[in-house]
Parts: structure tokens; C-alpha cells; sequence
């Protein structure tokens, strides 16, 4: 009973650290620029099929194919922003999001044209059929893999953001525009750099989790709406938040699959946006704001 | 230049009697329409007919209350299963089961706007859509009642001894639906409903220290709103003949969005515009192969560095840099244009 309950929640945290992955990848965009990302799950599905063309095609090692593709998501990010974001003269907010939908659905033509849309298996040098036995909890590789990347990643973005000068200038520009452009941070390029970054994060999100949910345009819609669960779960301007809630996402959803019914599984990501955002609109991490009039 | 005087004129649906004889002349022109026209137009016109529906209630949402939706594709669901299902199983005529789906999804959109009230900006577009995702799902998996995955045939409308099921015959009907609907919306607009969504849209804070009670109008207009896709989704499950849940995707909700921002927020013409052009190029860019002068480049391209397989995908492509362009140059949308070309020719030579 206990181990059955350990594997449905070690499960969970694997699965949930991709959730957070993408969160984490839509709040770096959100904090700094206010606009809400609806071409991130494209933006790391586009990149994945880089990394599986790469690998399958061209027969690339996976130790240099993987760079190469977060190369070309960062470089993606910085043209997104560029062709599309900053154009838009003080667009409101209706118009980001459409902005970034028309982004997502160029993307996902873009991939559809290209590579077709049937699925294809990721060639992945790690693997989820290897599994491991740790006192009667079988974890995957991939599963250790997924859990551990996260946690680096946020340590990484952590001492990104607290000791590099680019980190520093970045959040303030988050904080404040006009008072980071006076202070001699150049804004439009350090949102630029927050697109790249962002889609950096969610091709490494992608990666990891193509060997689960096989290789097609569609294998990031539902992700999607998980990521944005646990960024709203968070708080949509908290980077641990994020984290947080992937987790708690992705634990409460297999246990519900596991007690109550696997069909309905995808239906408790939006009960818990719903249920967070009218208990705590602000998210569990996040400090709240009020605003002035 | 359209100066209201008074409030009578405000509220009037013509300014005057030559508008109204020249929409007389509309309406006969569209009623005699299919009598020379071909089958495959008339059905193109139904489907525009039907998202002008859907884009009229999501402008009521989107343009004049503010409140941004990505979820309208489970209204249009919900209506369509509503009348389908209604049909078939309880044997219910059509006339009480379209304006049922409505209300069902007017009482879904009810529930929706609930919480709604606690969201602003992008909390709402996360929890619209998913929303839309979770009724998709629900329809999808729950397949002793709503036919799962391999959908459901529609059965034919039958007025008494009259059944309506060619495209022509539907389109009288919604033809006559769609006139009402616009009416309807126009009035809704105009009235004191109408002001109050307007004035919580311009500032919600403002809105409510003059006494506009925020509760009830937002929910209503998600009710409202969700009527109008209710009705579509009833009217479109007849068109095609068949409904699954896949037809009812994120990309609907994106579509119907797209609607609304290109033809223009905060206007019926807007709508009429935005969902007769997005219609026309979904039709269009779904057999682009066969396009004069851009069908050949695509081919080209995709024999070059792409996929013939994947040709179809080009739409969405096209799809998304029009939002993007609508967005950055022109975001009143072809309302806008056609205020501007219409000032334009009002103030000439000047």
C-alpha cells in the first residue's frame, strides 16, 4: 500500500517536473515582460524535432546534437521576439495574446509542413525502459533524469539571476523598464535575451519529455495547459513557484488517476486553476499586489 | 460626423429610411441567393452564417465587456451535443432543441463567468481554455453518453411533414436565425445591458462606483456570449452532419479569437467582417494546392525543403501571420479599414 503509494507519487514528481520545466520557461517570460506565452509549448516542440532531426537524420551524437539544438531554441526565442513582440506598439493585453497565438499556430505549421503528422519515437539516449528498483519503487532512468535536470536548472536559473550581471539586469528590468533603460541596461535587448532563454528552457523541457509522449505537432497541447496550471499554481511571477506547483500538479493528478479514474485525469489540471485562482488569485508563492487607482 | 442628437436616435436601428431600404434589399438579395446559386457556395455561406452567430457573442464577451475567452470551442461543443443529443434520445423537435443548446450553454457559460469574477487578463485566458480543453476531454472519454471519439451523426430537421437536409433548405433557416441573432445583438448593444458591459470593459472600478453591479453583467455576459455559441455549435452540428469531439479543438477557440480581433473589437460590422474573411480563408486554405500563382510556390517549397503530406499546415501558417499583422498594423481591425476608407470618401476632396 505504502510502496503503491510512493510509485503513483514518484511518478508524479517525474512527470510534474516537466510541467514545471515549461512553467518555469513561461515565467521567466511573464516576469519580465508581462506577456503571456502561448507559443512555449511550440516553441519546444519546434525544437525538439531540430533534436530529433539532428539525431535521426543526420546521425549526430547525442552530446553534440544536444547543444546544437539549445542553440537554435535560444536563437529562435531572440528572432520570435524580434520579428513579432517588438513591433507592437504599446499592444494591451489582448493583443500579446494573440500575438503569441498567431506565433504558436505559425509554429505548429511550420512543424506540421516540415515533419508531418504522424508520430515518431525519439531516439533518446535515456531511456524509459530502463528502470530501477529503489525498495520496491521502479523509477526509469528518464524519470531520474527529468527529476534531476529540474532541480539543476532552477539552481542554475537561481544563481543566474543573483550573480551574473545579465541575470541582475534582467530582473530589473522586470521590476521596473524605464528605470532599468535610464540606468543604462539596453531593454529591448535584455527582452530579447528573456525570449531565448525562456525557449531554451522549454526545448530542454521538450527533449526530456518527447521520449514519453512520442514525436508530433500535437505532443505539446496538453502539456501546455499542465504548464500553465503550475505556473498559476505558483504564482505567474514565482520561479520556485513554478517548481512548486509542477510538483504538486503533477503528484495530485496521478494520484487522482490512480484512486479515481485515469480517463478524467486531464479534466483536474483546470479544476485546480479554477480552485487556485478563486482561493489565492495571487498563486501559493507569489506576493500579491493590489492595485491602485 | 455621426453625431447622435438624442437618445431615441441613439437606439434606432436605421439612421434612416434609405438604410433601412437599402438592408430590405440585402435581406431579399440573400433570400433569393440560393435560387442561381451553386450547392458548394451555399454551404460556404452557411458556414459564415454560423460564425457571424459565434462571432457576435464572442464580441459581446471579448470587444464590449473585455473579458478575453479561449474557451468558446466548449460552448460550441455543449450546443452542438445539447441539440444532437436531445434530438436522438428524447425525440424533442428542433424548434425547442436549438434554443435549448443555447441555454445550456448560456447556463455553462454561467458557471464559467463565476469564477471568472475573481480573474483579470491572463488568469481568465488561462482558465477559459482550459475550460474549452477539460469539455473537449469530458466529451471525448465519456463514451456510453456523448458517442466518444468516433462521434455521432446528426439527425435531419424536421418541421411536421417538411425535413430540411440539404444545404439549401438549411439555409433559409439559418438565414433566419442569423437575422435575429444580429438584431439581437444590436439591441442588446444599444440598451442599458449594453452600456454597462461597455463601461465595465472601459474600467471595471469605474464602472462599479457608478453603480454598475459588476457580478451580475459579467456573468452575463458570459452568459449571453455562450448563448450565441451555443446556438452556432446547435446550427453547425446540422450543417456538417456528423459531430466528433476532435472538430471542437483549441484551435476552434483560437479561431473564433481571431474572429473577433480581426474584424474588429467592439463592433457588429467587425464581426460579420472578421468571420466572413476567416470562413473564406479557411475554405480556401484548405485546398491550397489549387490556389492560382501562391498554390505552385507552395508546392515548390514543399517538393524543395518541405513536406507534400504536411501541404495543409500551410493555413495555419497564414492563419497566425495575419493575426500577428492585424495586431501590429492595424488593431481596430477591417472595422477600422473600412471607418477610415468610409471617413476617407466623406471628407473628400478634403
Amino acid at each position: 500500500m505504502l510502496i503503491q503509494l510512493s510509485q503513483v507519487i514518484a511518478s508524479g514528481l517525474a512527470m510534474g517536473s516537466c510541467y514545471a520545466l515549461i512553467a518555469l520557461a513561461m515565467v521567466i517570460i511573464y516576469k519580465t515582460s508581462e506577456v503571456l506565452n502561448f507559443a512555449q509549448g511550440e516553441m519546444a516542440m519546434v525544437s525538439t524535432f531540430i533534436a530529433y532531426t539532428l539525431l535521426a537524420t543526420y546521425d549526430i551524437p547525442f552530446i553534440i546534437a544536444f547543444p546544437l539544438t539549445l542553440l537554435f531554441s535560444l536563437i529562435l526565442g531572440m528572432i520570435i521576439e524580434f520579428l513579432f513582440l517588438r513591433p507592437a506598439k504599446d499592444p494591451t493585453l489582448l493583443g500579446l495574446i494573440v500575438i503569441t497565438l498567431g506565433v504558436e499556430m505559425i509554429l505548429y505549421g511550420v512543424a506540421g509542413w516540415k515533419w508531418g503528422a504522424e508520430t515518431k519515437s525519439f531516439p533518446s539516449p535515456i531511456l524509459d525502459t530502463k528502470v530501477y528498483n529503489i525498495k520496491g519503487v521502479v523509477v526509469s532512468q528518464l524519470n531520474i533524469w527529468v527529476f534531476v535536470v529540474c532541480i539543476g536548472l532552477m539552481l542554475l536559473l537561481f544563481l543566474f539571476f543573483r550573480f551574473s550581471k545579465l541575470g541582475v539586469a534582467m530582473k530589473a528590468t522586470a521590476q521596473n523598464h524605464m528605470a532599468a533603460r535610464l540606468m543604462g541596461i539596453r531593454a529591448k535587448r535584455i527582452l530579447s535575451f528573456t525570449w531565448g532563454l525562456s525557449a531554451l528552457i522549454g526545448a530542454v523541457a521538450g527533449v526530456l519529455i518527447a521520449p514519453i509522449t512520442l514525436l508530433d505537432p500535437n505532443m505539446m497541447v496538453d502539456p501546455l495547459l499542465k504548464a500553465f496550471a503550475s505556473a498559476v499554481l505558483g504564482g505567474m511571477t514565482s520561479m520556485p513557484g513554478a517548481a512548486v506547483g509542477g510538483g504538486i500538479l503533477g503528484v495530485v493528478e496521478n494520484l487522482f488517476g490512480w484512486y479515481v479514474s485515469t480517463e478524467f485525469k486531464s479534466v483536474v489540471a483546470f479544476v485546480i486553476i479554477v480552485v487556485v485562482l478563486c482561493v489565492r488569485p495571487s498563486g501559493l508563492l507569489a506576493r500579491h499586489y493590489v492595485k491602485k487607482v | 460626423m455621426d453625431m447622435k442628437r438624442d437618445y431615441h436616435e441613439d437606439i434606432k436601428l436605421f439612421p434612416n429610411n434609405v438604410g433601412m431600404a437599402w438592408f430590405l434589399l440585402l435581406v431579399a438579395f440573400f433570400v433569393s441567393f440560393p435560387i442561381f446559386a451553386q450547392d458548394y457556395i451555399v454551404y460556404i455561406l452557411n458556414l459564415i452564417m454560423i460564425h457571424v452567430i459565434v462571432a457576435l457573442g464572442m464580441n459581446i464577451l471579448v470587444g464590449y465587456t473585455g473579458q478575453i475567452s479561449l474557451g468558446h470551442a466548449g460552448f460550441f461543443a455543449i450546443g452542438a451535443y445539447t441539440s444532437v443529443l436531445l434530438m436522438t434520445k428524447l425525440h424533442v423537435p428542433f424548434l425547442l432543441a436549438l434554443p435549448a443548446s443555447g441555454l445550456v450553454a448560456a447556463f455553462f457559460g454561467l458557471l464559467l463567468g463565476l469564477p471568472a469574477l475573481r480573474l483579470k487578463g491572463p488568469y481568465l485566458v488561462i482558465a477559459t481554455m482550459g475550460f474549452g480543453m477539460a469539455i473537449i476531454h469530458i466529451i471525448g472519454h465519456w463514451e456510453s453518453f456523448f458517442g466518444g471519439h468516433m462521434g455521432i451523426i446528426t439527425p435531419p430537421i424536421s418541421f411536421g411533414p417538411f425535413i430540411l437536409d440539404t444545404d439549401k433548405e438549411l439555409y433559409f433557416l439559418i438565414l433566419a436565425v442569423t437575422l435575429g441573432m444580429t438584431i439581437a445583438a444590436i439591441n442588446i448593444i444599444k440598451s442599458r445591458i449594453g452600456r454597462a458591459f461597455i463601461a465595465v470593459r472601459d474600467s471595471d472600478i469605474a464602472a462599479e462606483t457608478i453603480g454598475v453591479n459588476l457580478t451580475y453583467y459579467k456573468t452575463l455576459a458570459f452568459a449571453v456570449s455562450a448563448f450565441y455559441t451555443g446556438i452556432g455549435g446547435s446550427l453547425m452540428g446540422f450543417v456538417l452532419g456528423f459531430i466528433n469531439p476532435q472538430n471542437f479543438n483549441l484551435f476552434l477557440s483560437i479561431a473564433f479569437l481571431a474572429m473577433v480581433v480581426v474584424g474588429g473589437l467592439g463592433s457588429v460590422l467587425g464581426s460579420i467582417l472578421g468571420a466572413i474573411l476567416i470562413t473564406i480563408l479557411q475554405q480556401q486554405l484548405n485546398n491550397i494546392p489549387e490556389i492560382p500563382l501562391l498554390g505552385k510556390g507552395v508546392i515548390f517549397l514543399s517538393e524543395r525543403w518541405f513536406s507534400m503530406s504536411g501541404i495543409a499546415n500551410v493555413s495555419s501558417i497564414i492563419f497566425g501571420f495575419i493575426m500577428i499583422m492585424i495586431v501590429i498594423f492595424e488593431p481596430l481591425g477591417l472595422w477600422g479599414r473600412w471607418l477610415k476608407i468610409k471617413y476617407y470618401w466623406k471628407r473628400w476632396p478634403f
